[in-house]
């Protein structure tokens, strides 16, 4: 312990805490505390903690007040403590509906929070693109743009997947906080600046994604997409980490931007910089599934619960690539002639394999799982093109995946209660005469994610197109329009499934369960598909606004 | 008397060559676990060689929260592997779906 | 530099040599009476059931999640010992720091307890 002590640096400083900036994540974490807790405790005792809570929170505003906290926040303190107690006062005898309602709460707390860093950032005011928290975390451009993507989506995950757990028997309480944990996670990665808090973040968004995935405890295709999950997430995480290593042996530092000036020194050992690039760029591409690292992807997405798959496609993808983009992109600008070739391999792999594959595959999640592969090699093109451009198309990449694919396992989540089983291409003959509107919806989140002008999906391919060009990668943008041709086949088949075979398969035949919460979801995102497939320059704008990096 | 540095490293890297090789090469999933964790464990030596050759200690600060980190995943996943075991009375990884795949 | 090593040499020999040379004298001098009791194992005064004696058999898994719960919760006292190094220098914010922790830790104690992951029956 004296050696320990010895080595301290002589005066010990306490960081000052960046409460405003940090708050959406603070929000989103007690929330689930909350929701845990509330779940806990049976309905008696849930009202009388609540009442308890809501005198702590006032107490705490209280408190604020001689704190010299801003009147924002003692408002927001009360009105917490009294919209929570309004709350569990209403809906204390039916905990799931209260555990989803705080859930949308908070993620809608945690937009309106966003909004407001993004306006104060916007005035030049307190948020800037700063790091803060003794440079452990940076609210910047990227941090602020997935948190505003990973809320909306969690609240169109809630919606979809309230029916749907409870007709699997599997709305087990601990459902909503975890996705507030998972939700936490994503949002602090996107805003790491520190290498440190990166590997923190992502152990925080898989381990409640492993048991997100593995809800289903007596479904063999859960478990097992759960405990393969587990185990390669574990596998790429000591890579990532190895890599993290072996650059702070480099450096001295595990500071994302002070460790890419170090690295890019010529005094710095080579043998440990390229080791360590390559064994980070593994663990990210484990974690953002680029081939040859995607094997997890299938199988996770086809075994965890149609919901769970929808939120981890749509928000996982983007809180890993914005920590991908900050890592290397922002980070090792400097040292882009070593990664980039690698990365660019790896894109140009990804699209290929991913599209090939989801050809011969017969399950539509699964199908889905690679072309969420695909995808990845899409958005991964904006990463190499190393350029404001460039991160600005991969991060409206990623918002429009987002839309697409919550809308595409939307409808299978609404589908899959019909047949009460995994829906293959062939039980969707039909489905135009039994169900249009489903038919329609469906048809168009996946020409959306094929690609075709008028719906968002053109629009985010022809942003990365633009940046590959931009960057001279003509050679990616080439492959890229290969992979979406051979993907608009497998798009296309499901499509003339559903509208050309007059023959209905045995879905037709099963009832519509009322889901209007679901059909508002997914109308929300076939919505989404094509107000920014048609007017797009507002949001287009603000991704590339976006695309600034804390230095 | 005291062993160079380089030494903990190669350690290091020879103990996360033997789990990685482990995890891609065993069938048993306590022992891909364990392979795993030897991963996470070789990285949290050569975090503090090198917390000790730049003498400051971020290296070991990670390398505290690696080790809390590395207990939460395993309980996960033994808690994933109880379920696994109780539905099929087995822990072969090769049993488990289209692992290999 | 090879002098140096010779005391731990001499306390390598030392600790052989008293292992070996009391299970020689144990061996000739001790009577020899084998029995069913003895040849049991030996589970801290238990008696062993017969699901618990074969290595690989099944265990109940209450014991795999007690087993769990208290690696968890074991190891979070691993941020103890650098707290305490710099608690004198960071003070009251040190103190507020670990409490929030601990606080944190209870709750997970308190989901545990109430959802029965202690119970054994």
């Amino acid at each position: 312990m004296s050696a320990l002590a010895q080595q301290l640096p002589a005066g010990v400083e306490i960081p000052e805490i960046p409460w405003a900036a940090i708050s959406p994540e603070l929000t989103l974490f007690g929330a689930g505390i909350l929701v845990l807790l509330l779940d806990t405790a049976g309905p008696r005792r849930r009202t009388s903690s609540v009442i308890a809570l809501a005198i702590l929170l006032g107490i705490a505003a209280l408190a604020a007040i001689p704190g010299g906290a801003a009147p924002e926040i003692v408002a927001l303190l009360v009105g917490a403590g009294v919209l929570q107690l309004a709350l569990t006062l209403w809906l204390h005898t039916r905990p799931r509906l209260l555990g989803a309602v705080l859930t949308v709460v908070a993620l809608v707390a945690t937009i309106g929070i966003a909004a407001w860093q993004y306006q104060a950032a916007a005035n030049g005011g307190m948020v800037g693109t700063e790091s803060l928290l003794a440079d452990m975390v940076a609210v910047d451009g990227v941090a602020l743009f997935t948190r505003f993507v990973v809320a909306g989506a969690g609240i169109l995950t809630v919606l979809l997947g309230f029916a749907y757990l409870q007709d699997r028997r599997i709305h087990r309480g601990e459902y909503y906080p975890l996705l507030l944990f998972t939700a936490t996670g994503m949002t602090l990665l996107a805003s790491a600046a520190d290498l440190l808090m990166v590997f923190l973040a992502v152990e925080i968004l898989s381990l409640a994604l492993y048991v997100m995935t593995g809800l289903a405890r007596r479904d063999m295709a859960s478990q097992e997409g759960a405990f393969k999950y587990l185990l390669l997430g574990a596998f790429s995480s000591a890579f990532l980490l190895y890599g993290i290593a072996l650059v702070y042996g480099a450096t001295g530092t595990t500071h994302i931007a002070t460790a890419g000036v170090a690295l890019s020194d010529p005094g710095t050992p080579a043998g440990l910089v390229f080791a360590g690039i390559a064994l980070m760029l593994v663990g990210f591409a484990f974690k953002v599934a680029l081939v040859p690292f995607h094997m997890w992807t299938p199988d996770v997405y086809q075994g965890a619960p149609t919901p769970v798959t929808a939120f981890m496609a749509a928000a996982t993808k983007v809180a890993a690539f914005a920590a991908f983009l900050r890592v290397f992109t922002g980070g090792m600008e400097q040292l882009a002639w070593i990664w980039v070739p690698a990365v660019s391999v790896l894109a140009a792999i990804t699209m290929l394999v991913g599209a090939a594959l989801a050809v011969v595959q017969d399950d539509l999640k699964r199908m889905l799982g690679y072309s969420a592969v695909a995808h990845a090699g899409y958005a991964a093109i904006g990463l190499v093109a190393v350029s404001e451009i460039g991160t600005g198309a991969t991060l409206f990449y990623l918002l429009a995946y987002a839309i697409m694919s919550l809308g595409a396992f939307g409808i299978l989540t609404i589908l899959e209660r019909r047949q009460r089983k995994a829906i293959a291409v062939a039980d969707l003959r039909g489905l135009w005469q039994s169900a249009p509107s489903l038919a329609v919806m469906f048809a168009l989140f996946l020409l959306s994610l094929a690609g075709i002008p008028g719906t968002v999906g053109f629009i985010a391919k022809f942003g990365i197109v633009r940046a590959a060009v931009d960057a001279g990668l003509v050679w990616l943008a080439v492959v890229l329009v290969i992979s979406s041709v051979i993907a608009a086949y497998f798009y296309i088949r499901v499509i003339v499934a559903m509208f050309m075979d007059d023959e209905p398969a045995h879905l037709a035949d099963a009832p519509v369960p009322p889901a209007s919460a679901a059909s508002t979801a997914v109308s929300v995102a076939a919505v989404g598909v094509i107000a920014l497939g048609v007017l797009p320059p507002a949001v287009i704008d603000l991704a590339e606004r976006a695309a600034t990096f804390a230095g | 008397m005291s062993v160079p540095a380089g030494y903990y490293l190669i350690l290091a890297a020879a103990l996360f060559s033997i789990g990685a090789v482990g995890v891609l090469i065993r069938r048993s999933v306590i022992v891909m676990f364990m392979c795993v964790e030897l991963m996470l464990n070789s990285v949290n030596l050569t975090l503090v060689t090198f917390a000790r050759i730049q003498a400051n200690l971020d290296g070991q600060v990670l390398a505290f929260f690696v080790i809390v980190v590395a207990a939460a995943e395993v309980v996960v996943g033994l808690a994933l592997v109880v379920n696994l075991f109780r539905l099929r009375a087995s822990t072969d990884a090769d049993g488990v779906g289209a692992l290999r795949a | 530099m090879l002098a140096e090593y010779l005391p731990l040499l001499l306390l390598f020999a030392i600790a052989v040599g008293f292992v070996g040379v009391s299970l020689i004298v144990a061996a000739r001098l001790g009577p020899w009476k084998p029995g069913p009791v003895k040849a049991m194992a030996y589970e801290s005064g238990i008696i062993t059931s017969p699901e618990t004696e074969i290595a690989g058999s099944r265990f109940p898994v209450k014991f795999y999640l007690v087993a769990m719960l208290f690696i968890i919760f074991d190891v979070e006292a691993v941020f103890l010992y650098p707290w305490a190094v710099v608690l004198r220098d960071l003070g009251w914010f040190a103190v507020a720091a670990m409490a929030i922790f601990i606080l944190l830790l209870f709750e997970s104690y308190y989901y545990v307890l109430r959802k029965g992951g202690l119970e054994w029956d």
